[in-house]
């Protein structure tokens, strides 16, 4: 059992791997999180109430955009985990700030998607099945938001710190966080959109 | 101008009842009283930076019992208006709706801002001295968890005299909780209240898993660990499943009500029984959230007072993993009338008896450590033994709740009322109770007097027969819950009139509890060993109350019940007391952020209840720069000097060479 209290006068690196195992158990959490949203939107899907369903709103288009520009900003963090094990601070912050765009851009396409939605009259309040759509992917956009305020600040930390310890932990946490809301998107792409419009 | 205001006024103040005139009166006194002792004194400044912005986990813990204190007495005189209500057939005290409001906030207060804090607090001043450690793994998150079920605790109190009570009963369910019959801001005050207290709750959750696993005394293995210990850890393993649920669950019911949603209403597509799925996912892992530390307690009081290692450890860690477990598969015992079939009634209901085993387990290793020890019954242990009758009762009436077609029967009735009270109050918070009395001198250096404390053990105990066991036999002869009146023809009035009587008991014996407090201050005899009761654990090896870096030099664990062990070598000889090299200690520092952050939060809340988005959206913003620049300092820790420590552990009767 690793032990926090070994050394005595470098506390810094042990707080650093605890927080990070903070970090698993917290994402852990979310998984409960999503894993009961998504349970929600399975039991509300057929919920249309008369109102539009998922083959009349769904553009898959636009999704398959969308998946991919989140896809390849997952790929972007993991380059900026590379350049910081280099050493590579600019880099670092670069490859960083991409991602950030990137996540923007994910954004961007998803509000464009429910405003364009909401002008053909499906709102949160039309039906179950909509409630729960809107809350589900709407979730995972909170998560993306929050993801990028937290991205620009460890940047910031980064340009008047340096990579130090704790700026390392702090950009392996929010790359661990962007990977796992990869992976929550996989399956809101597969169960809501492939799976809603076959 | 005025009028509008006058308006606003009587929409926004709960008006036209004596009872909440009353409590207007009180808070303003009370809110005066302290304001005016404070500035008195001059004790504004202390209180900042002793208390508000405190990181110390065992000040964290003094807080949070204090808070649970004040809440047990106000969910405590809810019960004794209902059960005034209730004492005689026709009685008029109180209305229907406000019969409503009472169950709701009396349930809602006692589980989440009575029982949950107590354990919480118990929790911090326990476990990093059971574990050897000098505080938990994060201190400033402590904090915040603090805070934050602080501010959701007042949030939720609030709505007796602001905007009203919720009255959709202590889980909420819908549709009745939807806005379409429920408009008022009551039901708002309920949502918002248990969710930022149930943020906090998952982090303390988190804190304390990482915790026990992770900063744990040299030498100490996790088959070392104290049983306590053992038992927070699923508690929390517990938390940090069932909490996530909880805030969706509540979250999903906010955007019914607030964006016009239609999760659970009845029109557009809504289900109402996912909402009752969803709650009681969360619902009754929730009631082994709070139980497993309550058996954590009594095994470490039993064998202290049996003068023998517990027995059974490894069963007993067994059982309480199985536990937590299993608790999560019998959600649907509580709706086995709700029409889910045979097939998935049968599956609750045996998953449901199951953890009747693991915990007749428990009870027997308590029986065992006591079976041929030299038992000493002073008043934790007095509670530890008073309490097993009390398991062995609710578990049975629990396990004949579980036998889905006799639920039938059961099911809304006073049965049931009569089972989950002698769970809750008779095994939880008599158990929290059995802690307190045990800690207490190693919380704040002096025990409670023990004479007075048997008074309370006793008064408590016949009130708590008294009030509830009538109510099994009430419930058998039709009595249902939630009823605020009922006729002179139904033959309920002699047991009813004697539940009362219990009721009224049990007041009085908390009022000689908070006497047992006020006396032992007075008469205080402070205990300078450090180990008054001649105790197993670590946290008996330290002064008490403990520095606040609580260990001077780390200990090296050796055994199971290593301090028992270390006394028995060093009484026999074979060991020194060991001579120590003292070391600067790290410490965390202080710091505003929690309070001001969970303020921010209570803004964000009491915003949305009263959709004042002028409030909300500062409030939210507030919470964002305080997360901000917390991630910005990085100056948040320093070293005690080694002659502080040396100063302090003389100050504590300890000479350290
Ligand atoms: C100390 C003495 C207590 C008394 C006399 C008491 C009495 C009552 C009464 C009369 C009701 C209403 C039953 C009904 O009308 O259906 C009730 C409900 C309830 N009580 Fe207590 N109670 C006590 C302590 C506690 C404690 C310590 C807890 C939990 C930690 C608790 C949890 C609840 C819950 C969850 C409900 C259900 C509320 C609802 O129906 O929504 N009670 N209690
Ligand atoms: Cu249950």
């Amino acid at each position: 059992m690793a032990n926090v209290n070994a050394g005595h006068h470098d506390h810094h690196p042990d707080q650093e791997e605890l927080r990070t195992f903070a970090f698993w158990i917290y994402l852990m959490t979310d998984v409960i999180l999503f894993a009961t949203l998504f349970a929600t939107y399975i039991v509300l899907q057929g919920s249309t109430d008369g109102g539009p369903g998922p083959k009349d709103l769904f553009q898959m288009s636009g999704i398959y955009a969308s998946t991919f520009i989140l896809l390849t900003s997952s790929f972007t963090s993991g380059l900026a985990i590379l350049a910081m094990n280099k050493g590579n601070r600019l880099a670092l912050m670069n490859w960083l700030g991409v991602t950030v765009f990137l996540g923007a851009s994910f954004l961007f396409l998803e509000i464009n998607e429910f405003i364009h939605m909401v002008s053909e009259g499906a709102t949160i309040g039309t039906s179950a099945f909509l409630t729960a759509f809107y809350t589900l992917v709407g979730t995972h956009g909170l998560h993306v938001t929050l993801g990028m305020g937290w991205m620009i600040i460890v940047i910031m930390q980064i340009a008047k710190h340096g990579i130090t310890p704790v700026t390392k932990r702090k950009v392996n946490i929010i790359s661990l966080f962007w990977h796992f809301l990869d992976v929550v998107w996989i399956f809101v792409f597969t169960i809501v959109y492939v799976m809603g419009v076959n | 101008m005025w009028e509008s205001v006058k308006e606003f006024a009587s929409e926004f103040f709960v008006t036209g009842d004596p009872l909440i005139y009353g409590a207007d009166v009180s808070i303003v006194l009370s809110i005066i009283a302290v304001v005016s002792v404070l500035t008195y004194f001059k004790k504004w400044g202390w209180l900042w930076r002793e208390w508000l912005t405190t990181v110390d986990h065992k000040k964290i813990g003094i807080m949070y019992i204090l808070a649970s204190v004040l809440m047990l007495f106000r969910g405590g005189v809810d019960a004794l208006l209902m059960r005034a209500q209730l004492a005689m057939p026709e009685m008029q005290f109180l209305s229907g709706d406000h019969y409503n409001q009472i169950f709701t906030t009396h349930g809602v207060i006692m589980i989440l801002f009575m029982a949950m804090p107590l354990m919480f607090g118990l929790f911090n001043v326990i476990v990093p001295l059971q574990l050897g450690a000098r505080d938990v793994a994060f201190p400033f998150l402590n904090a915040l968890s603090f805070w934050l079920f602080f501010s959701g605790a007042m949030l939720f109190n609030l709505s007796f005299v602001i905007g009203g009570s919720p009255d959709a009963g202590w889980l909420a369910y819908p549709p009745y909780s939807e806005l379409a019959f429920n408009p008022g801001p009551g039901q708002d005050f309920y949502i918002w209240g248990i969710q930022i207290s149930g943020i906090g709750s998952l982090m303390t959750g988190i804190n304390f898993i990482v915790t026990i696993l992770k900063v744990r005394a040299p030498g100490m293995t996790l088959m070392k660990m104290p049983m306590f210990s053992w038992s927070v850890l699923s508690s929390c393993i517990a938390i940090v499943f069932a909490f996530p649920i909880l805030t969706v669950t509540l979250a999903l019911l906010f955007i019914d009500r607030y964006l016009g949603g239609h999760f659970f209403t009845l029109d557009g597509g809504g289900n109402p029984m996912m909402y009752i799925n969803l709650i009681w996912m969360w619902g009754h892992p929730e009631v082994y959230i709070i139980v497993l530390p309550a058996f954590g307690i009594f095994s470490e009081i039993v064998a202290t007072f049996s003068r023998k290692k517990l027995f059974g450890y490894k069963s007993m860690v067994f059982a309480m993993i199985i536990i937590s477990v299993l608790s999560f598969l019998v959600w649907a015992h509580h709706f086995f009338t709700m029409g889910s079939g045979a097939d998935v009634n049968a599956f609750f209901a045996v998953t449901t008896m199951l953890i009747a085993i693991p915990t007749g387990v428990k009870v027997f290793n308590w029986l065992f450590t006591m079976f041929r020890g030299k038992i000493t019954f002073e008043t934790p242990m007095l509670w530890m033994v008073g309490i097993i009758p009390n398991f062995v009762i609710g578990g049975m009436t629990g396990v004949l709740l579980s036998v889905a077609p006799a639920d039938f029967q059961y099911h809304n009735s006073y049965f049931l009322v009569a089972h989950f009270h002698q769970v809750i109050i008779a095994g939880v918070v008599f158990g929290f109770f059995a802690g307190l009395y045990y800690w207490w001198p190693k919380i704040f250096g002096f025990k409670l007097n023990e004479r007075i404390g048997r008074w309370a053990f006793w008064l408590w105990n016949i009130g708590f027969y008294l009030c509830f066991m009538p109510q099994y036999a009430l419930g058998l002869m039709g009595m249902t819950r939630r009823l605020y009146t009922y006729g002179w023809d139904k033959g309920w009035f002699e047991m009813n009139l004697v539940s009362t009587i219990g009721a009224v008991i049990m007041g009085a014996a908390f009022l000689v509890q908070i006497w047992d407090i006020a006396h032992s201050i007075k008469h205080m005899k402070r205990d300078t060993t450090g180990d008054p009761w001649n105790a197993r654990t670590l946290e008996w090896s330290i002064p008490s109350p403990a520095p606040f870096y609580n260990f001077a030099v780390m200990p090296q664990v050796t055994s199971q019940d290593d301090w028992h062990e270390r006394k028995l070598r060093i009484e026999q000889g074979l060991e020194k007391p060991a001579k120590v090299e003292l070391e600067p200690i790290h410490m965390p520092k202080n710091s505003g952020i929690p309070i001001v952050m969970s303020m921010f939060w209570f803004f964000v809340g009491f915003g949305l209840i009263f959709d004042w988005l002028w409030m909300a959206v500062p409030g939210f913003i507030g919470v964002i720069a305080c997360m901000v620049v917390h991630s910005f300092n990085y100056d948040t820790d320093y070293y005690v000097t080694v002659e502080e420590i040396k100063r302090t552990e003389a100050e504590a009767g300890r000479v350290i060479t």
